[in-house]
């Protein structure tokens, strides 16, 4: 006797749609995909209520106004360019230097960033923040 | 073809960081010396708006609130780094404000984000 055997159907995933399927999935992980990292320039502030009293000599002074004017020392009106060089220069001379930035109420942020970026760039790292006068 | 685009997924899967908070209309300054923050499970986002408005998170708040919360916030993290997304055209007096408010509530690790120049 002669069983009539059936035909075997083939039990393997149709790998056909798979490439389908995963061009989908990668066209959403290319739209949700960021890759811009959280960056900026990182601070340590003072605890709140610490002052010292600071030599003055050791003090370095710069005024930033409401037209990102930028001022040393209360007597060198130094542009963006050159601040860079001229801390540099105060900092060989004395390596005790604190750097105090200080902007006035109404200077926009991205002036003071600019003078804050180049005062790190000039390899300073005692900053100060002065608040500005109400 | 499949592989490719498997290959592909996989790489997209693991790189990709979806955008927590984002608050509109704020444009960060440029700087050069930027460092990036890479522990994010320790970033707490602090935004400042041209308007002066003040945003924890993407939650509009008051400037004597902000004490409060980063305090609170130090307190469950003691590592908790403050990014301080202010637009460019914020007023300083407000930032420094600000400033003052981390201060008390000893939240002193900061990054004033920006973006990279150029």
């Amino acid at each position: 006797m002669q069983l009539n055997r059936r035909e075997k159907s083939n039990p393997e995933i149709p790998t056909s749609s798979m490439a389908d399927i995963a061009f989908l999935l990668i066209v959403f992980f290319l739209v949700t995909t960021t890759m811009n990292q959280d960056k900026g320039i990182g601070m340590q502030l003072p605890p709140a209520g610490e002052s010292k009293k600071i030599q003055k000599k050791n003090i370095c002074n710069i005024w930033v106004n409401e037209s990102g004017q930028i001022l040393i020392n209360l007597e060198d009106q130094v542009p963006l360019g050159q601040l860079r060089a001229s801390i540099e220069q105060r900092l060989a001379a004395n390596e005790k230097l604190i750097v105090s930035l200080k902007a006035s109420e109404e200077t926009p942020y991205k002036s003071f960033i600019a003078v804050l970026d180049e005062i790190k760039l000039a390899g300073a790292d005692k900053i100060s923040l002065a608040s500005p006068e109400q | 073809m499949a592989d490719i685009a498997f290959l592909l997924l996989i790489f997209f899967m693991v790189t990709t960081v979806f955008v927590r908070y984002r608050v509109t209309g704020i444009v960060l300054p440029k700087a050069e010396k930027i460092e990036e923050l890479k522990k994010r499970r320790m970033i707490s986002y602090l935004w400042v708006s041209a308007d002066r408005r003040i945003y924890i998170d993407d939650k509009v708040a008051e400037l004597a609130q902000v004490a409060n919360v980063f305090y609170d916030r130090r307190v469950k993290e003691p590592r908790t780094i403050v990014s301080l997304k202010c637009d460019f055209r914020a007023p300083y007096g407000l930032v420094s404000r600000v400033l003052e408010q981390l201060r008390e509530a000893d939240a002193l690790r900061l990054n004033f984000a920006a973006d990279r120049k150029g």
